[in-house]
């Protein structure tokens, strides 16, 4: 029998598998598809304070094999609507705690969400979504900074009680010192990567496919930058760190734990795949013991 | 209910230069309405191809699709017996339960012409007495005026040049025939759906199209605005009713 199991910061998962935040919705268009309680947890959709619409439309690329850009841009009902409406549909779904994927452009609005969605029951992590601008200060990414990922961190730790895990952006010049900040500010784990930031032109039309012009670029083709990025931070930072992008196998969930990872977030695979995850599950115990794994956990950080 | 499953190319024929008619065999089971569609996985893309169903019974899906990019292109050179990985069922379809509907009008235009093919079916199977205007730019474009024919409905043909049926766009044959309808269903270009949803004063039900990135309802990269609230174009549609729609 092949041990699964990982703890991020107290609390168990059966497997480290966690489709990512903007992927998963929050949850039910896959559990049309299968039993999603077999997950060791999902992240659920960036919420933010007040309902958004998100970016016009086009809002998706193609990159061939590789990947996709997506530019959403945090359309969600809202934080009322999400504790009020979604969270119930949730429980119905899904008997694990979930993870609360949070964003803001301003620290308050952080802070605001956070403290709410820490009294919801169901919720077992707060992922803080730090890739998102900062209307006060010019529009900059909090996650570009030391300084401001760390204030985020410390406004969001001062009004909760469940373990804050900041999930940093890739597109930054140097992510330990950003890790570092937000682990001294309090930060229970750390989770990366979100998107690269990416662009596609028609060149048909001449004119760039996505109506915003730029978008996050995930997928496939991300995965040795997550790989290296996960490394760098867990072998920098003391807590624990959840290792996302561009995964899409058994193997890769291995690989990113061996880097460093505790627990793996699937992303833009579940798009393409709707089974994606359930597959992983079904894959590792395989691969484990081709491998000579039995415990999952041994094997965190050990490159 | 949405499903993934392998289907069997057993047809796949061009009807014209560049559309091409291609059945599937396989499960067919969760496809509960006309105006559904289905995602196709192809080799060396991320992205699955978004194409509406056209026709389906117990053991096979006919699509039909123009070549417009690598996608296409790469599904027109597939063979008989190949296999292609597809989630099918996505999508609300049409509603065809319509209070006081006797006559309704099916407009398509270009490769919004097929899903109007499943719907006439259904509609002659419920009893209903449906008039189908196809509009294309050229008459070489058109593809399935004799199946439509066939179905034992009025059909009528636009093309832009004039080279076939009624020279102009689909409210030049509406007019200039004199159609009489109570309903409207239409699926074709935006500028289409623009001028059907400010010219036709009866209700109807519209198709529409956008990029997605999943095709059944986790991503929200298909969004639109409506007048009751966001909806995804993949999950919420792709039809709209004409009374939620707005082109703003
Ligand atoms: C609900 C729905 C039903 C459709 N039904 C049909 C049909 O029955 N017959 C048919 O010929 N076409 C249909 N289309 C359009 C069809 O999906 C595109 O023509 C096709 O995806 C183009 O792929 P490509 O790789 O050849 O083009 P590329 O331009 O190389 O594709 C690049 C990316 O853009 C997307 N894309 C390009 N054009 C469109 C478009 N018009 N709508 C949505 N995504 C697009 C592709 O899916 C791909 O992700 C439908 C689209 C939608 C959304
Ligand atoms: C369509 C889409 C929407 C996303 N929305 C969010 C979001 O709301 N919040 C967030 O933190 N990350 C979001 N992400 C980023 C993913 O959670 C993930 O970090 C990133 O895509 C890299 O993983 P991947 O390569 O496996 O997709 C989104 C990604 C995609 C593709
Ligand atoms: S394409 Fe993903 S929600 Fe519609």
């Amino acid at each position: 029998m092949k041990d699964l199991s990982v703890n991020l910061s107290g609390l168990i998962l059966d497997n480290p598998i966690v489709p990512a935040s903007g992927t998963f919705g929050f949850g039910r268009e896959f559990a049309e598809y299968y039993d999603i309680n077999i997950l060791g947890s999902f992240s659920f959709k960036g919420t933010t304070k007040e309902a958004r619409f998100g970016n016009p439309t086009p809002r998706i690329a193609e990159c061939g094999a590789s990947g996709m850009i997506n530019a959403v841009g945090l359309q969600n009902p809202g934080i009322d609507t999400v504790i009020n409406r979604e969270l119930p549909e949730l429980k119905k779904i899904f008997h694990k705690p979930v993870i609360a994927n949070i964003s803001g452009f301003s620290i308050e609005e952080y802070a605001y969400c956070c403290e709410r969605i820490d009294k919801e029951e169901q919720v077992g992590i707060i992922e803080v979504n730090v890739s998102c601008p900062n209307v006060r200060h010019g529009g900059m990414s909090f996650g570009t900074s030391p300084e401001a990922a760390a204030e985020v961190t410390r406004a969001v730790k001062a009004v909760t009680t469940k373990p804050v895990y900041i999930k940093l952006s890739p597109n930054v010049t140097d992510i330990v010192a950003i890790a570092k900040a937000c682990e001294e500010a309090g930060a229970d784990g750390i989770c990366l990567i979100n998107t690269m930031l990416g662009m596609r032109i028609d060149i048909a039309r001449r004119r760039p496919v996505i109506a915003n012009v730029m978008g996050g670029f995930s997928g496939p083709s991300i995965f040795p930058v997550a790989v290296r990025m996960v490394h760098q931070v867990s072998k920098a930072c003391n807590v624990p760190v959840m290792g996302c992008g561009g995964v899409s196998s058994a193997r890769d969930v291995i690989e990113m734990m061996m880097a460093g990872a505790t627990a793996v977030q699937v992303g833009a695979m579940n798009l393409k795949n709707p089974y994606i995850c359930k597959e992983i599950i079904e894959e590792l115990p395989i691969v484990m013991e081709e491998l000579k794994i039995d415990r999952l956990s041994d094997i965190i950080g050990i490159v | 209910m949405q499903k993934q499953g392998i289907y069997k190319i057993i047809t796949n024929v061009p009807l014209t230069k560049s559309v091409y008619k291609m059945v599937l065999e396989g499960d067919t089971s969760n496809i509960t309405a006309p105006g559904q569609f289905i995602n196709i996985e192809l080799a060396g893309k991320f992205l699955r191809r978004p194409i509406s169903i056209c026709d389906w019974n117990e053991t096979t899906i006919t699509v039909i699709y123009k070549v417009v990019g690598e996608g296409t292109r790469q599904m027109a050179g597939m063979k008989e017996g190949e296999e292609l990985d597809i989630l099918v069922g996505l999508g609300n379809g049409f509603n065809t339960n319509i209070d006081k509907m006797k006559h309704p009008l099916l407009v398509g235009g270009g490769v919004g012409v097929p899903p109007m093919y499943g719907l006439a079916k259904k509609l002659l199977a419920e009893g209903k007495r449906p008039t189908m205007i196809m509009g294309f730019n050229t008459a070489e474009e058109v593809f399935y005026y004799e199946e439509f024919v066939a179905l034992g409905l009025d059909v009528f043909v636009t093309t832009v040049d004039g080279t076939g049926g009624t020279k102009g766009f689909v409210t030049d044959a509406m007019e200039q025939n004199g159609i009489l309808y109570d309903y409207l269903y239409c699926c074709g270009p935006e500028p289409m759906l623009k001028a059907l949803h400010r010219g036709v004063m009866t209700g109807g039900q519209l198709s529409f199209e956008e990029r997605m990135g999943c095709g059944f309802g986790a991503c929200m990269g298909c969004s639109c605005k409506t007048l009751t609230g966001y909806k995804r174009i993949c999950k919420d549609g792709p039809v709209m009713y004409k009374e939620e729609i707005t082109f703003e």
